[in-house]
C-alpha cells in the first residue's frame, strides 16, 4: 500500500514540476510576457525608493530636523532624481512592450 | 508509513538536484526550466511536509521501530513533548532546517514568480543547492525513518531539561530564524553573480530578512527564559557557545537591517550590505554547526552528532564562494554616492553598524578561544563570563548612545544648530534620570550600569520626541486628537515607528539587563527546615520539605516551602524544587542507566530545576535548591541490592515478572520519598535577588511589538494612494520639465 502511495506521488511530482517543459510556443510566449522586465523592475525599485527619500525629507522638515533651506534643496535635488527615473521608466516600459508585442 | 516517508524523503533530495540544476538551466533565459525549477521547491516542500508529519505521527504513537523516536521519547513522555521531541535529535533538527527552507524558499519564488527574471534563477540554484545539502545529509548520515530492529521495549526518553514549554519553541524559532536569513543571501549572491547590484534584490527579500531577525530574537529570549527557569544556576545569560552563536548572527542581521536602508535610500554601503548579509548566513550556519557538532562544550550540546564535519564543509564553501565573488565584484559595488556629513542618519548607522559588528566579532573571539588556543597551546581554555562582560559592555554602552542618536537627525545633513534643538531634550532627560538615580539610590556604586541608565534614558527620551513631534506633525496637517495622529504615524510609516518601538524595548531590556547583573545579590544557603537567614532586605525560611512522584514522567521530586518576609512582613511562599528521573542515560526503569542501579540511576542521571520565584515589577526573589542526598545513601544502596537480587533471577522475556519489578520499584522510589518526608535533610538554596529583571522580558516583548509592526505590510490601496500622490505631484513637473 505505501509502495503504490510513493508510486503515486513520484507521478504526481513529475506531473507537476514538468508542465511547464511542456508548454506550447504560444503559451511559452505568454509566460514571458509576464515577467516583469528587469530595467523596469530596477527603475519601479528606484521610483519607489526616491518617492520614500521625498517622504522622509518632508517628515524630517515637519519635525525640525530640516530647516526650510535645507529642505528645499534636498526636495529640489530629490524631485529632479525622481522625474529622470520617471522618464527612464517610461522609456524602459516602451521598449519592453515593443519586444512583448507578437511579431508577424 | 515510515517507508512513504523514507521514499519522500528520496524524492524530495531528488527534486531539490533537479530545481537546482533546472534553475541554472534558466539562467540563460529559458524560461520553461526557470518555471519548473519553482514548480519543483514547491514540490520540495509538500514532500518535505509528509516527512516531518509521518515523523510526528511516529513520536505521536510512540512507535519504537524508528530509532529517531526510541532514543527521543518513550511511553512515559508527556504527550506535548513527544510532539516537541523531534527537534531534540540531530535528525529530527535536521529535518526542521530542510522543511522550514522549502517553506521560505516556496514563499519567496512565488511572491517573486513574475519578477526578477535574472536573479531568480541564481537564487533558486542557490536554496536548492542547500536544500539538497540538507536533505543529503538525512539520507547519507543521520536518516530520521532509520528502523531499530529489534524493537525494544521502551524509549530512551526526552531529556529531561527540554521538558519545558520554551524549549517547544526555542529551536524551532532559532532555526526559522537561521533558515530566513538564506533567503536574502540566495538572492544577494545572484545580484553579484548576474552583477544586478542596484537595491532591488534588497526591497524583495526585506522582509525575509526581517522575519529571520524576529525569529532570531524570539528565540533568544525563549532561550535566556528557559535558562532563567529551569537551569537552576539563577541567571540568564552564560556565554555559553550556542547562546552565543545564536546571537553573532542576530547582531549581524540588525546591522544589516539598518545599512540596507542607507542602500535602499542612497545607493551607499552595497559592499558592506552584501558582506554583512553573507557574513549572517554563515553564523546562522556557524549556529547549526555548533549546536549540532558538539565541538565546544556546552549545556546545549545534546547527544553524538556525525554531522560537524559535513556543515563545516558547508560553512566553508559559503565563506570562500561568497568573498571570492564580492572581491570579483568590487567596481560593480562602487558607491554612487558618498556621506555628505557624519551629522546625519547613515553616519549614524555606519557606526552603529561597526559597533553591531564589533560586539559580534567579540563574541565569534570569546566563543571560539578554546578551539584558538588549543591550535595554538594544546590547552582548550574557555573564556568566562568576566571576560565577556569586559569587552562587550563598552560596546553595548556607545551602542545604546548611536541608538537614541540615530532617529533624531536627517538623512544627508543635519545642521549643527538643528542638531543641537534635537538633542537638547533627550540629554536634558538623561541627565535628571543620572542626578535622580545618584541621589536617591547605589546606582553610582557600579558606574558602567549608571552611564547604561543614563543613556538608554537618552534614548527613550529621543524615542519619546519622535513620537511628539511626529504626531503633532501629522496633527497639524490632518488635525484629530495625539493617539488618532499617532495611529496616523504608523499606518503612514510602519517600518520607521516599527523600527522606533524596537529600539525602545531593546533600551529597557539592557537597562534591565544593567540593573539585574550588576546589583543582583546572590547568596547559597545551607538550611534544614526550621532554620532561616537573610538575604538583601529578605529573611528565607526553610519551612519544610516536600516529595512528589510523578509515574507517568518516572520523575520523583524533592522540595521545599520557603516563607520569605520582608521588613518583618509575609512577602511571598516559594516553593523550589528538584526533579530526578529515571533511567536517563540508556537505562530501562528496572536495571539502572550507567550511573548506578534501579534507585541510583534516578540521582546519578540528569536532575532539573524548578525555581521557586517572586516576581514583581521591582524584579524577582529566585530560588533554587539542591537537597543533600547523604543520609537516604544507605537507604538508596539496600534498595538497589535488593532489586537486582531480585532482577537477576527474572528473565527479560518474563512480561508479569518485569511488571512486578517495576511495581517493587515504586515501591521502593516510595520508602525514599517518605525516608525524605520523615527525616529531611539539610538543603543548599541558591537565592538571587535580581532588581528588574522582569523588564528584560517586558523590553524583549516590546521589541517583538515592534518588529511585528515594521513587517507588517501596508496595504496595497495605501501603497498605491502614497505612491500616486507624489506620481501626479512629480508629473505635473514632468509635464513642465
Amino acid at each position: 500500500m505505501e509502495i503504490i502511495l510513493a508510486l503515486l506521488i513520484v507521478a504526481a511530482v513529475v506531473w507537476f514540476v514538468s508542465v511547464p517543459l511542456r508548454r506550447t510556443k504560444e503559451e511559452e510566449d505568454a509566460a514571458t510576457r509576464k515577467v516583469e522586465d528587469p530595467r523596469v523592475a530596477r527603475l519601479e525599485a528606484a521610483k519607489e525608493a526616491k518617492y520614500r527619500e521625498i517622504r522622509d525629507a518632508e517628515l524630517d522638515r515637519e519635525q525640525g530636523k530640516l530647516s526650510q533651506a535645507d529642505w528645499s534643496r534636498q526636495d529640489a535635488e530629490l524631485r529632479r532624481d525622481a522625474i529622470q527615473i520617471l522618464k527612464e521608466l517610461d522609456e524602459a516600459r516602451a521598449d519592453a512592450e515593443s519586444r512583448a508585442a507578437p511579431h508577424g | 508509513m515510515i517507508t512513504l516517508g523514507f521514499a519522500c524523503l528520496i524524492l524530495a533530495f531528488a527534486l531539490a538536484i533537479f530545481a537546482a540544476i533546472a534553475a541554472l538551466i534558466g539562467t540563460r533565459g529559458d524560461r520553461r526550466f526557470v518555471d519548473s525549477s519553482r514548480r519543483a521547491v514547491y514540490a520540495f516542500a509538500a514532500l518535505l511536509t509528509i516527512c516531518v508529519i509521518v515523523i510526528e505521527a511516529a513520536f505521536a504513537r510512540t512507535d519504537l521501530s524508528l530509532q529517531v523516536v526510541a532514543d527521543h521519547s518513550s511511553t512515559t513522555t508527556p504527550a506535548f513533548y513527544r510532539f516537541t521531541a523531534m527537534w531534540s535529535s540531530q535528525e529530527g533538527s535536521l529535518l526542521l532546517w530542510a522543511w522550514v527552507l522549502s517553506l521560505t524558499s516556496s514563499a519567496v519564488l512565488f511572491a517573486t514568480r513574475n519578477k526578477h527574471r535574472e536573479l531568480a534563477p541564481w537564487a533558486t540554484a542557490v536554496l536548492m543547492g542547500l536544500g539538497a545539502f540538507f536533505t543529503g545529509l538525512m539520507l547519507f548520515d543521520a536518516n530520521p525513518f532509520a528502523r531499530l530492529s529489534p524493537v525494544p521495549p521502551e524509549g530512551v526518553g526526552l531529556e529531561p531539561l527540554l521538558r519545558h514549554p520554551a524549549m517547544a519553541i526555542h529551536p524551532p524559532m532559532l532555526y526559522t530564524g537561521y533558515v530566513f536569513f538564506a533567503i536574502p543571501f540566495a538572492f544577494a549572491i545572484a545580484a553579484l553573480i548576474t552583477r544586478r547590484l542596484d537595491a532591488s534584490w534588497i526591497r524583495s527579500t526585506r522582509r525575509f530578512a526581517l522575519i529571520a531577525w524576529l525569529c532570531l530574537g524570539v528565540g533568544i529570549l525563549l532561550g535566556a527564559r528557559w535558562s532563567y527557569s529551569e537551569l537552576g544556576w539563577g541567571g540568564y545569560w552564560g556565554w555559553d557557545p550556542v547562546e552565543n552563536a545564536s546571537l553573532m548572527p542576530w547582531l549581524v542581521g540588525t546591522a544589516f537591517l539598518h545599512s540596507i536602508m542607507v542602500q535602499e535610500r542612497r545607493g551607499m554601503l552595497r559592499v558592506w550590505n552584501v558582506t554583512l548579509v553573507c557574513a549572517t548566513f554563515s553564523l546562522a550556519l556557524l549556529g547549526t554547526f555548533l549546536v549540532r557538532s558538539g565541538i565546544l562544550q556546552s549545556i546545549h550540546a545534546f547527544g553524538e552528532s556525525t554531522v560537524g564535519g559535513p556543515l563545516l564543509a558547508l560553512i566553508g564553501l559559503v565563506v570562500i564562494g561568497s568573498t571570492l565573488l564580492i572581491v570579483s565584484r568590487l567596481p560593480d559595488l562602487k558607491s554612487e554616492k558618498r556621506i555628505e556629513s557624519l551629522v546625519s542618519r547613515e553616519a549614524i548607522f555606519l557606526v552603529n553598524n561597526l559597533l553591531l559588528v564589533g560586539l559580534a566579532a567579540v563574541i565569534f573571539w570569546g566563543t571560539f578561544f578554546p578551539l584558538i588556543s588549543e591550535l595554538f597551546t594544546g590547552n582548550k581554555a574557555s573564556l568566562a563570563a568576566p571576560w565577556f562582560d569586559r569587552y562587550t559592555t563598552p560596546l553595548a554602552i556607545l551602542l545604546v548612545l548611536f541608538t537614541g542618536i540615530g532617529p533624531l537627525f536627517a538623512w544627508r545633513r543635519v545642521s549643527l544648530g538643528a542638531a543641537r534643538r534635537l538633542l537638547a531634550w533627550p540629554a536634558l532627560a538623561a541627565v535628571v534620570v543620572t542626578a535622580l538615580l545618584i541621589l536617591l539610590t547605589d546606582a553610582d556604586t557600579h558606574p558602567l550600569a549608571l552611564v547604561m541608565f543614563a543613556l538608554a534614558s537618552f534614548a527613550l527620551a529621543a524615542l519619546v520626541q519622535e513620537f511628539a513631534k511626529g504626531a503633532s506633525a501629522y496633527r497639524s496637517l490632518k488635525g484629530g486628537s495625539y493617539p488618532r495622529a499617532l495611529a496616523g504615524l504608523f499606518a503612514r510609516n510602519r517600518r520607521r515607528y516599527g523600527g522606533y518601538v524596537v529600539h525602545a524595548g531593546i533600551a529597557i531590556l539592557l537597562i534591565a539587563v544593567a540593573a539585574s547583573s550588576s546589583f543582583q545579590t546572590s547568596r547559597d544557603l545551607r538550611l534544614s527546615p526550621g532554620q532561616s537567614a537573610t538575604v538583601d532586605h529578605y529573611r528565607i525560611k526553610y519551612v519544610k520539605p516536600t516529595a512528589e512522584i510523578s509515574a507517568p514522567e518516572q520523575r520523583l521530586t524533592f522540595g521545599a516551602v520557603l516563607k520569605v518576609s520582608k521588613d518583618g512582613g509575609p512577602y511571598a511562599t516559594l516553593y523550589p524544587s528538584r526533579n530526578y528521573y529515571s533511567g536517563v542515560g540508556g537505562g530501562t526503569p528496572v536495571t539502572g542507566g550507567p550511573g548506578g542501579g534501579p534507585i541510583r540511576s534516578f540521582f546519578e542521571g540528569e536532575a532539573t530545576s524548578e525555581v521557586g520565584r517572586k516576581t514583581t515589577v521591582s524584579g524577582d526573589v529566585w530560588t533554587s535548591m539542591i537537597p543533600d542526598l547523604g543520609p537516604l545513601n544507605p537507604l538508596i544502596n539496600k534498595s538497589d541490592r535488593k532489586l537486582e537480587k531480585i532482577g537477576r533471577g527474572v528473565s527479560a522475556k518474563n512480561v508479569q515478572a518485569q511488571q512486578a519489578l517495576g511495581a517493587l520499584q515504586g515501591l521502593a522510589v516510595r520508602n525514599i520519598e517518605r525516608q525524605y518526608l520523615r527525616n529531611p535533610p539539610p538543603a543548599t538554596f541558591r537565592v538571587n535577588v535580581n532588581p528588574l529583571v522582569t523588564w528584560i522580558w517586558v523590553g524583549g516583548a516590546i521589541a517583538v511589538i515592534g518588529g511585528l509592526v515594521a513587517i507588517w505590510p501596508a496595504p496595497e490601496a495605501r501603497r498605491r494612494r502614497v505612491s500616486d500622490v507624489y506620481a501626479a505631484r512629480l508629473a505635473r513637473e514632468l509635464g513642465r520639465a
